[in-house]
């Protein structure tokens, strides 16, 4: 794929949507060449013409890493589609559902020769939630709703954003409404199309002669602005986005080359312009830490200068704030697959960021999967980062809050782990407390979020959406359990789920995944006896597992082997079915884990 | 504009858009192009648009029935 790298650049914003309309058929191409692609079902139903909406959207999730195939409703068919049904839609039976509705669609405005009032925004409302409630009904899936936008206009000047009869107010009072359901629903995802016109600049966003001619919503230049979104959001809830930095240190954090400057000539703090916008880059980097994104260094420099460096009075970063800090001469490539070794990531999890387009060139070249910004000049690097879209989220879980105290009690545990020369004496001094429970309302959104981020510790791979988690959850056909796991280090959080199906007198294994953040704890050992035990008190006589290979689970190929499974059968591609007797009894193999049930 | 440049720039668009070499003359219509339905249509005079630096009017738009007039209005708008 790196030959096609020029024209992978056109699917970066700034998007040129000139070249980009123009090239998509030799961009889909290109995009569809690369394997491994994730399959995807995605219904649009439009307010307005979807054709270049859809034709933008399969290039963004291709380059993504998702191959959709899309049920698109007729011409603004999108309420008839979702509350009447229909027969082709029914069977396309959606993965994602995407509503692109927008201002153009708004028919009940205040009335202006009024009085002014505080209704009509839930009549409005209320048409829309028919829609979302119908499609939760009927396909279960996620969904995807624009916001409004403004109108290209304001009867009322500026008093349209302060009077209640005024449609600049009524446009934020609706988008208020919205936001407040998608958050009590975790089956709604909002994409802000308002914010999105804003950043775009309205005047460009409409396009009066598209909207007549095509009942294009918003003007063509702004599509893949939409549709970018649009993917961002999709690849946020099939777990593909990015969850580490890796920063360059000098130009990059701050201004100036440590080694040959010293750290006292750096430019940084508020002093000088240049050393102002390091600052500003800093702070936005430490609040996305707070999000839950990993930031990690990796700088050529001498390790003591790059400490030096990280200890300069005015760093808003401080050395904490890292989990893993490479400073040395080995090339950068090398320097990201061990740090995402070390942290149990994968290297496409990272956005490498650096000032010097050479060391981006090696990363790219080197790390196809990782994302590679161009980054512009230091007072660009904020909003660089940031339109890049890489760590959007579909919810703002507790984890990703605690992210990077766990990342960082993980440091301290290999610490401690090298004064043990005994791995049992390590693993007793941890002292671990684990609880292992059916799933429970509270973890719904946690369990199916592990499912889709989840590669190298799963054996089937498989992904549910939330909805079939808590389906499955209130199934008898099924035995559910989750695993916290607690150490004298902090607490992990949600690190294990298993899934058993129960046929017959056997217990199938069909989802078995655990996080590699707690890798060689046992974990895995504790969960089986609670998933046997489980089983067992179903009347079951074994317990089946199965392994599907993928390019990322080679880690747990032996799996069922370590827990005493023997193997049954193994196609040529090496898809494996195991089976452990356990009519006879069971030896619980967790001895180190204090378990909670 | 030559009528010469316009079609070998022409050419150019609809490959692009069309993905395939299309044959192009006066007489062409949609019909004559495997691919140039309504919704194509769009992204093909959006093409055509910033291809030659020009705007449509919407009555133009509507009004053109063949190629050629395509070309006749491309020549009048770049003058």
């Amino acid at each position: 794929m790196n030959g096609h790298e020029p024209l992978r650049s056109l699917l970066r914003w700034p998007f040129a949507c000139k070249a980009l309309a123009r090239k998509r058929p030799a961009l889909r191409r290109a995009l569809l060449e690369r394997p491994g692609l994730l399959e995807k079902r995605i219904a649009v139903l439009g307010g307005s013409t979807t054709h270049d909406v859809v034709a933008f959207l399969e290039l963004f999730l291709l380059d993504n890493g998702i191959r959709p195939t899309f049920y698109e409703s007729e011409y603004n068919q999108w309420w008839e589609d979702a509350v009447f049904g229909n027969p082709a839609l029914d069977a396309f039976r959606p993965d994602v559902v995407f509503i692109h509705t927008s201002v153009r669609n708004v028919r009940d405005w205040p009335a202006l020769g009024a009085e002014a009032s505080e209704s009509g925004v839930e009549e409005t409302v209320a048409k829309w939630r028919t829609a979302w409630e119908k499609i939760a009904e009927k396909f279960n899936c996620p969904i995807i709703q624009n916001n409004f936008d403004y109108l290209p206009y304001r009867l009322l000047g500026n008093l349209d954003g302060t009077d209640l009869r005024g449609r600049v107010n009524f446009v934020r009072r609706l988008n208020a409404a919205f936001a407040k359901y998608a958050r009590t629903h975790d089956g709604l995802s909002i994409n802000d199309i308002c914010w999105q016109a804003a950043d775009f600049g309205l005047a460009r966003w409409h396009d009066e002669a598209y909207w007549c001619l095509y009942k294009y919503a918003m003007s063509r230049e702004a599509l893949p602005t939409v549709a970018f979104n649009v993917a961002n959001i999709v690849k946020a809830l099939f777990g593909k986005n990015k969850k580490a930095l890796a920063l360059d240190l000098d130009n990059t954090l701050w201004g100036g080359v440590v080694g040959d400057d010293g750290p006292e000539n750096l430019e940084l703090g508020t002093e000088t312009a240049v050393g102002q916008s390091y600052t500003e880059f800093q702070q936005y980097l430490k609040d996305l830490s707070k999000t839950g994104v990993l930031l990690n260094v990796i700088s050529k420099n001498e390790p003591e200068n790059a400490k030096a460096g990280l200890a300069h009075p005015q760093m808003v970063l401080k050395e904490d704030d890292f989990i893993s800090v490479k400073a040395n001469w080995e090339p950068k490539s090398e320097n990201l697959r061990l740090m995402a070794e070390e942290l149990s990531l994968l290297p496409e999890s990272f956005v490498f960021v650096d000032d010097n387009p050479a060391e981006r060139e090696i990363v790219r070249q080197q790390v196809p999967d990782a994302a590679v910004p161009e980054i512009g000049q230091v007072e660009d690097y904020v909003s660089a980062l940031d339109h890049g879209g890489w760590f959007e989220a579909v919810r703002l879980s507790g984890d990703d809050l605690k992210r990077n105290a766990m990342y960082r009690e993980n440091a301290q545990r290999a610490q401690l782990q090298s004064r043990f020369t005994d791995y049992g004496a390590y693993l007793d001094s941890l002292e671990m407390k684990g609880t292992i429970r059916p799933f429970e309302p509270v973890y719904m959104s946690r369990i199916a979020q592990l499912t889709n981020k989840s590669n190298q510790f799963n054996l089937t791979t498989r992904r549910y959406t939330q909805e079939e988690i808590e389906r499955t959850a209130a199934d008898d056909a099924f035995i559910t359990r989750y695993g916290r796991l607690e150490d004298r280090f902090g607490d992990n959080g949600v690190v294990a789920i298993s899934i058993g199906e129960l046929k017959g007198d056997a217990l199938e294994l069909v989802l078995w995944l655990m996080s590699c953040r707690v890798l060689k704890r046992d974990m895995e050992f504790a969960m089986m006896d609670e998933m046997v035990a489980a089983a067992r008190a179903r009347g079951a006589k074994t317990i089946r597992g199965f392994y599907y290979p993928t390019a990322k689970n080679g880690m747990v190929r032996d799996f069922y082997k370590t827990q005493g499974f023997a193997k049954v059968s193994e196609d040529v591609q090496g898809n494996a079915v195991w089976e452990l007797d356990v009519s006879n009894g069971y030896e619980p193999r967790n001895h180190h884990i204090k378990i909670e049930r | 504009m030559e009528r010469a440049e316009v079609y070998s720039r022409l050419a150019d668009v609809f490959r692009d858009v069309f993905d395939r070499e299309v044959s192009l003359a006066d007489a062409t219509t949609a019909a004559d192009v495997p691919g140039w339905d309504s919704l194509n249509h769009i992204t093909l005079i959006g093409t055509i648009e910033d291809e030659f630096d020009v705007k449509f009017p919407m009555k133009d738009v509507v009004g053109m029935k063949n190629v050629g007039e395509l070309v006749d209005k491309i020549i009048e708008l770049s003058a």
